[in-house]
């Protein structure tokens, strides 16, 4: 378990670079609270099929979303090599399930390329914008978006 | 050395008060919460002046003001009662009980530390 | 936050002390049972108020409170007695008193209407008492406006006009008494003060002062005389004297600038001690003065004190309490609810290690666990509180109701002391109320009707609360009329909430009253309310974790009970497994397990399954299938059942693949990260540090069963 502490830097922002499946996507570092290994998730009855169900993070319930369930792609088979991200928006904490971790890169705002565009629903609704990271793309992700919407709450 | 005063009064938003007033003021404030305690307390602490309320269980002021008049050590110690209104009768009673002056509530902090000046050190 | 603020909430914090104190005394003098202890106390809770709200300036408060204080002083000096017209608008104004505090505190319109009627009634009491003292209670100002404006009786003031600085002379002559030290006054600090007021001589006669053979240490020998030039005028000077002038001989006099005064003798007195020595007088005077506080002070004193050695018990003596942050108590018990969990986690991974083997640790392990039990239960008790103050609310709650529906009734409380904690009471506030509402406002007779019916005019509603069992036991029970079970009944069937031919038990109509939508009254008072009825009170029971039912007899009157857990954070359950997974079931809702056998378990319909049960039939509830975690229905024979009862009455077998065991687990929300789950009411974490789900037993009976009343929507919801 890695605690990430965030620094931010003059003119732009932080990110911390994920992958799933041969594609790498980021998010802002200031929504990151930390990083843990998976564990055995608890199912969650009538969940949506990508919340991977809730576990225990030092006595609160977080819910882990499968991220590539989320962005469309297939479902996850978990192994203990996978990584959950512990991220926060607002009052709501959940874990998103990655493949692996990369680095944290600094970026400046305008170097945020606006996402390219492409039939893909997810990428629109999850996707803020792209960036080129030497010879890679990265994809911002939308954290709010992402999240399950606090189920009972709308109602 | 700054003067210590004790307060005894059981109201615990009076005693706030006072303490905010006289420590505000360069005073060392001790408090009590009723005569009985205020005895003790006296005992303990010996401070230069005190401001005791009237209306309090277990012991009431004047109970307070006589029992410290018969100690000794604290016979001419100054001794305020706080009152709510000028009333005669009430002033009478603590005078002859051995009351030094009194200070009517609501106080006002600048004319609490005048009549403080005017009885001690 | 300021520290004026902290003390205006101190202040508003002890009003509701006060008001409590107020209310408890009040109703003891009303039965005759107080004591003049209590009847001192009942005064110095709304002196207390008084003073506070007059640093505050809460005018209309103070007002009220000076009044009200008036009159308490009058019966505990013996000059009014407490007579129950007098008691009753005693408590009419404790009434009015809290809700004048409340306003003041919150904001909001003040009812002058009813503060000025209620502190009319107050002085007619104390006319009627008190012959001789013809004017009410004299309002606060009033005599001290006397004494600083006698001219405002004339209707004028005069007005000075100064052609000049003002400065005026004063002659001062002044010999204290003896009693004047034996007060702690002292000359030379009024001297002191005076000096500060302009520019000052003194002259101090010692012709009095003896020789030091016969010099008596508590006597008082001198005398001065000053000369004060000052802009102030003589009240200012006199002022300075305001605390001895009954112990001292005073003159103050005002110099005319043009007119020659008589020489007074003390001055004559003064000159020839003048000239006898200039310095040395004064010295010896001083030293004289000195002398007699030293030989006060060195008088023999008494042995050291005792007193140094206690003082904890000093400091505690007047009260065994501590005020403590909520937020901290909160903190406290969460994290001892994390140390539960962990001890169980270390326990589980020990065994799996198998190092239980070694005598040692077991017996270690054991001791962790009783220990942190015990912290547990101690914890827990620190929020909890007695249903004291609750109690005393409802009181007033009568009062009201009793007033505005022509009622006679009285309340009595039992077991006040008992303690549940602060989260319950809280919410225990409203349900509360509205029983009693409706117990007295429908379940008692009118006063002729009682007198017709042979009993008291006055009726009686019963309060009471207790321990049993693990839980707390709350009762609300009337001397009424009791449920007309027939009228309930014809309504029920008639609002559709039951079939016409249905054949209920006498307790199953009693409680028809808890569904929603159900209201006997024919005309909606005011006072119930539309809309308000016992269907809400029965959700907030329950959402508490709590049962409520109803008894009655009729002509003789109904009882409503409720059970409730001692604590909302933790919970007894049966830890079951269901498809793979572990879930929780909380204890108070099974009334038993056991082993289905073939011949008890029939189908009835393609999907569904019943469970005979001593001669009746149950439905069996899949839950793995209900809640998703199976698409088929697993072979009840495999399993273990569960009898449930819900709070609707209703029964259900729920079929689990096996018990595990059964232990307190402390409850996780699941709301707050992700919401709510059809079925499930919460989570807990398990001594494998995973996740458990806590059944809602309501929520899949009334899910998988066919009735889809509004009622069981809601709360499946």
């Amino acid at each position: 378990m890695v605690e990430i502490v965030s620094k931010s830097s003059a003119g732009g922002r932080e990110y911390i670079t994920f992958r799933i499946g041969d594609q790498y996507f980021c998010i802002d570092i200031m929504s990151v609270r930390e990083i843990r290994g998976w564990t055995p998730a608890t199912t969650l009855p009538h969940a949506p099929g990508y919340v991977r169900g809730v576990i225990n993070l030092r006595g609160i319930v977080l819910p882990i979303i499968d991220l590539a369930d989320r962005l469309g792609f297939s479902a996850t088979e978990p192994t203990a090599r996978h990584v959950i991200i512990v991220a926060q928006t607002g009052k709501q904490v959940v874990g998103l399930l990655v493949d692996a971790v990369s680095d944290i890169i600094a970026m400046a705002a305008d170097k945020v390329q606006p996402t390219p565009d492409v039939g893909s629903d997810a990428a629109r609704a999850f996707v803020l914008g792209v960036m080129a990271i030497e010879d890679r793309m990265i994809s911002l992700i939308a954290l709010e978006s992402v999240m399950p919407a606090l189920v009972g709450e709308a109602a | 050395m700054s003067m210590k005063i004790l307060t005894v009064d059981d109201s615990r938003t009076m005693r706030d008060m006072l303490r905010m007033a006289l420590s505000g003021a360069g005073f060392d404030v001790v408090q009590a919460v009723d005569g009985m305690d205020g005895l003790d307390v006296l005992e303990r602490e010996a401070p230069d002046l005190v401001i005791t309320d009237i209306n309090m269980p277990k012991m009431d002021g004047f109970g307070f003001i006589e029992g410290a008049r018969k100690k000794d050590k604290f016979r001419v110690t100054p001794i305020l009662v706080l009152t709510t209104e000028s009333d005669p009768e009430k002033k009478m009673r603590a005078k002859t009980a051995g009351a030094t002056g009194w200070i009517i509530k609501p106080f006002d902090p600048v004319k609490l530390v005048d009549v403080i000046r005017r009885v001690a050190a | 936050m300021d520290a004026m603020q902290a003390i205006r909430e101190t202040f508003f914090q002890e009003c509701e002390e006060q008001l409590g104190e107020l209310e408890t005394g009040l109703l003891s003098m009303q039965e005759g049972a107080a004591d003049s202890e209590t009847v001192n106390a009942v005064f110095r809770a709304v002196h207390s108020i008084k003073g506070g709200a007059g640093a505050f300036k809460l005018d209309k408060l103070v007002k009220f409170a000076h009044v009200f204080e008036t009159t308490l002083d009058k019966i505990r000096n013996g000059a009014m007695e407490p007579s129950p017209p007098v008691m009753k608008s005693m408590l009419r104004a404790a009434d009015v008193l809290a809700d004048l505090v409340t306003i003041s505190r919150d904001g909001g319109a003040f009812d002058d209407a009813r503060s000025n009627e209620l502190i009319g009634e107050l002085n007619a009491h104390c006319e009627d008492k008190a012959p001789a003292a013809a004017a009410p209670a004299p309002e606060p100002k009033t005599e001290e406006e006397a004494e600083e404006n006698p001219f405002a009786a004339l209707g004028w003031e005069p007005v000075t006009i100064s052609l000049e600085p003002d400065i005026n002379e004063y002659v001062i002559n002044f010999k204290p008494k003896p009693e004047l030290y034996a007060k702690g006054n002292e000359a030379t600090r009024l001297m002191r003060e005076l000096s500060r007021l302009g520019s000052l001589t003194v002259q101090c006669e010692i012709a009095d002062v003896p020789l030091l053979a016969n010099l008596e240490p508590e006597q008082s020998y001198l005398a001065w005389h000053a000369t004060l030039r000052t802009e102030q005028d003589i009240d200012s000077v006199r002022a300075i004297f305001e605390f001895v002038d009954d112990d001292c001989q005073l003159d103050v006099e005002k110099v005319e600038p043009d007119i020659s005064a008589p020489p007074l003798e003390p001055v004559a007195e003064v000159e020839e001690a003048q000239e006898a020595q200039e310095a040395a007088p004064v010295e010896t005077a001083v030293l004289a003065v000195e002398e007699q506080r030293a030989v006060a002070e060195a008088a023999p004193l008494a042995a050291a004190s005792k007193a140094e050695a206690k003082p904890d018990a000093a400091a505690s003596a007047a009260q065994n309490t501590i005020r403590v942050d909520l937020d901290r108590v909160d903190r406290l018990i969460n994290l001892v609810g994390e140390l539960v969990i962990n001890q169980a986690m270390l326990t589980q991974r020990v065994l799996e290690a198998g190092a239980v083997k070694n005598a040692n640790i077991a017996t270690g392990l054991d001791d962790l666990e009783h220990l942190t039990r015990e912290i547990q239960e101690s914890v827990m008790a620190i929020r909890a509180q007695p249903v004291r103050p609750l109690f005393q609310r409802m009181s007033r709650t009568v009062r009201e109701i009793a007033d505005a529906t022509g009622k006679n009734v009285r309340l009595k409380t039992e077991g006040e002391g008992a303690e549940v904690d602060r989260t319950v009471i809280e919410r225990l506030a409203d349900p509360l109320t509205h029983m009693i509402r409706n117990a007295v406002d429908h379940g008692l007779e009118r006063p002729d009707a009682r007198i017709a019916a042979g009993k008291a005019p006055q009726g009686e509603v019963k309060l009471s609360a207790a321990h049993k069992s693990g839980r707390v036991v709350i009762e609300i029970s009337d001397d009424g009329r009791g449920i007309d079970r027939a009228r309930v009944k014809a309504t029920a069937i008639n609002k559709g909430l039951i079939p016409a031919d249905a054949v209920l038990s006498d307790s199953e109509i009693d409680n028809l009253l808890f569904l929603p939508g159900f209201s006997t009254a024919e005309k909606i008072t005011n006072i119930s309310g539309r809309g308000v009825g016992m269907d809400v009170v029965k959700r907030s029971i329950q959402a508490l974790g709590g049962r409520i039912s109803i008894t009655s007899r009729p002509g003789l009157g109904s009882t409503f009970s409720m059970s409730l857990p001692l604590t909302l954070a933790v919970l007894d359950g049966m830890v079951v497994r269901v498809a793979d997974q572990t879930l929780v079931v909380p204890l108070n809702s099974i009334l038993e397990t056991m082993k289905p056998k073939t011949s008890e378990v029939y189908g009835l319909g393609p999907d569904s399954q019943v469970i005979g049960i001593r001669g009746g039939f149950t439905p069996l509830i899949d839950v793995g299938y209900q809640l998703g975690f199976r698409y088929e229905r697993c072979d009840p024979m495999q399993g273990v059942a569960l009898l449930i009862e819900t709070e609707g009455g209703y029964r259900s077998a729920l079929m689990v693949d096996a018990i595990q065991d059964q232990r307190q687990v402390v409850i996780k929300s699941l709301e707050s990260n992700y919401g709510h789950v059809d079925g499930i009411a919460a989570a807990t974490i398990l001594g494998d540090g995973r996740i458990a789900l806590i059944l809602d037993t309501d929520a899949i009976v009334n899910a998988s069963s066919g009735r889809n009343s509004p009622s069981d929507m809601l709360l499946a919801g």
